[in-house]
């Protein structure tokens, strides 16, 4: 920070509120902070529809905060059963839904948010995919952005333990499993992530653990560096141009405005709306017709039934129909380690996204037929996958789950070859409105 | 001692020392982490749980099947039927599994054979399928309308979809890789059976 230091920039006007200001100024940057990343941080004028889901993605994360943070307080990760019978867990999440002030809403806030988080970041990503935004310099945003994903779904995985329900105990059973498919160590080390032989209460003590400590302060890390990675290049925008190749006298880019006020009212009327669909599900439909809180989960866990039909929570089940697709063993692999292989491939391939595009343009905006439908089939096949995991296999349906598992890796690895041969038009000099 | 300075100004002595001071505590850092790592292995409570049970199989109908419980997991006793050890020692049956000997460790060595079994007619089964770990499905009956006619009878996970006969052995082309698991076991006398001990030691 070169320059002059922060209480002889930041001059009182004489007012007592002026007076304040310069006595933090003079020992903490908050004036500096305040303009760096809000009422002098400036972002491109034609953010749309699709520039909504990173702020919502964040208020999200402060609601599960918040809403966690209350539930921890009634809430006991404990196993054994009481004198009615019923997991010590289980029990505590019904005694909050009943007899807690407020508690049924408090725990509807958390699990739909659960999936109101995955949608926003959902949505977020697939922004990215339309205008290039993982593109060159923010290809650290989007690696940064990509940890907060999987760290989302560590979250997610622990929290869903939590209630100790059949599907709790039950999916839980079968992801910790996943890890005995790697060679040599994996049984021992399936053994060693329950802390135990089956999945038990020293599985549900850890996974309350990761879910109300380790796993949230690495969240808000991430996030914190995502965002600061984003401040230092600044937005790409629907254009995928950037505003900073064109600034007037002052430095200040043509087609920016400051984040505050344009964008933070922008957003606050985002959030509204968000706020009004989030609602309804809350009130009205808070297990969503079994999407968002899964019926099989209403009764106690049992370690010696299993569901009939074992399906995680929808966010996961594009990644679940990829696990189940792989039923052939072949080059000395079995099909249960492919499946686990291919599940982790098809999360990590984002992360190689912006160094397999090699379009000379970034938005969708100018880019060519074939990296419109490759990203148009891209999605159908993962809307496919998801739905498809949701169902108990069949034949047919293992077909088309391999069919789709198939396109959605070919997106990726014929990305080098597709982006570079599409006929793209040029990019306009300066932002527009459309 | 003697500080050596080279060309550029570099100290190359403390340049090595905070190598090696660098070194020492990074060793440290990683030697701390083992306790904590550790700490999540099973406890001695967890270890010490799970001692052999004895299961009286006298009462058990031919064709019936009871779940008992051995260290936290579901094991199934079946009395097979003269029917069903017949119809899996047809060759069309055999065909169509993946490990019809038993070749692939999942057994003790008194299992190893055909039926995997002590006795032909009872067949002791850690119920949990070798894919991920779900509690597959009875399905004794012959060729029921959703797991088709070839179908003898055998266990059916409703997870993923993976077949076993009622010897536990795994179908070809399912997820699961490997037959079920046949826990060590022994028969104390006619009818009593002793499950996880078989008086080797495990």
């Amino acid at each position: 920070m070169a320059g002059a230091a922060n209480y002889q920039k930041y001059k009182s006007d004489g007012s007592r509120l002026g007076d304040l200001t310069e006595w933090v100024d003079a020992r903490f940057p908050l004036t500096s902070t305040w303009r760096a990343h809000l009422s002098e941080y400036y972002a491109p004028k034609n953010f749309n529809f699709w520039y909504y889901f990173g702020s919502l993605a964040f208020l999200v994360l402060v609601l599960q905060l918040v809403t966690g943070i209350f539930l921890t307080m009634h809430y006991k990760p404990d196993a054994s059963l009481n004198s009615a019978g019923v997991p010590v867990a289980f029990a505590a999440v019904e005694y909050i839904m009943r007899d807690v002030p407020w508690g049924w809403l408090i725990r509807y806030l958390h699990s739909t948010g659960a999936s109101a988080f995955f949608i926003a970041v959902y949505l977020h990503m697939f922004r990215a995919l339309l205008y290039g935004s993982y593109r060159k310099p923010r290809e650290l945003i989007w690696i940064f952005g990509v940890f907060i994903y999987l760290c989302l779904m560590a979250e997610a995985f622990a929290g869903y333990l939590l209630p100790w329900g059949q599907m709790s105990y039950w999916g839980a059973q079968v992801i910790i499993n996943l890890f005995s498919a790697i060679p040599l160590i994996g049984p021992e080390l399936t053994v060693w992530i329950r802390g135990d032989y089956v999945v038990g209460d020293a599985t549900l003590n850890r996974m309350f653990s990761f879910h109300v400590v380790a796993i949230p302060l690495v969240l808000i890390g991430i996030v914190a560096v995502h965002v600061a990675a984003l401040h230092e290049v600044g937005s790409n925008n629907p254009d995928g141009i950037e505003i900073k190749k064109k600034k007037d006298e002052r430095g200040i880019p043509l087609d920016g405005i400051p984040f505050h006020p344009y964008y933070t009212v922008k957003d606050i009327f985002g959030v509204m709306v968000f706020l009004i669909f989030f609602s309804i599900i809350v009130f009205f439909a808070p297990e969503l017709g079994g999407y968002f809180l899964e019926f099989n989960n209403f009764i106690p866990a049992d370690p010696l039934v299993t569901p009939q039909h074992i399906a995680p929570v929808w966010y996961f089940t594009p990644f679940y129909s990829i696990l189940r697709a792989n039923t052939v063993n072949f080059f000395w692999v079995d099909a249960k380690l492919w499946g686990v292989i291919f599940m982790g491939l098809g999360v990590m391939a984002f992360f190689f996204l912006p160094w397999l595009d090699r379009s000379p343009v970034k938005s969708i905006r100018y880019r060519g037929p074939l990296y419109k439908g490759a990203l148009a089939i891209f999605v159908v096949a993962f809307l496919i996958l998801g739905y498809l995991g949701m169902l108990p296999p069949t034949p047919g349906r293992t077909i088309v789950a391999q069919v789709c598992t198939v396109l959605y890796f070919l997106f990726f690895l014929l990305m080098p070859i597709y982006s570079r041969l599409d006929r793209c038009t040029p990019e306009p000099e300066r932002v527009r409105w459309k | 001692m003697e500080l050596t300075v080279d060309g550029d100004g570099l100290d190359e002595v403390r340049r090595r020392l905070v190598l090696a001071t660098a070194a020492a505590g990074g060793i440290g850092a990683v030697a701390t982490a083992v306790p904590f790592l550790a700490s999540m292995a099973p406890s001695e409570r967890a270890r010490s749980a799970g001692a052999p049970i004895t299961v009286d199989v006298a009462q058990l109908a031919p064709g019936a099947q009871m779940t008992v419980e051995w260290r936290g997991k579901p094991v199934w006793i079946l009395r097979r039927t003269p029917q069903m050890i017949e119809a899996m020692g047809s060759a069309g049956h055999l065909a169509q599994l993946a490990d019809p000997q038993s070749r692939v460790d999942q057994q003790p060595g008194y299992a190893a054979n055909a039926l995997r079994s002590v006795r032909p007619e009872v067949s002791i089964l850690v119920a949990l399928c070798t894919h991920l770990g779900c509690i597959p499905t009875f399905r004794p009956e012959v060729a029921p309308a959703d797991l088709g006619p070839d179908w003898h009878g055998g266990y059916y996970c409703p997870c993923h979809g993976s077949r076993f006969d009622l010897a536990g052995r795994v179908f070809r082309n399912v997820p699961a890789p490997t037959n079920l698991i046949v826990p060590p076991h022994r028969y104390l006398d006619g009818s009593r059976v002793e499950i996880g001990a078989d008086g080797t030691k495990t």
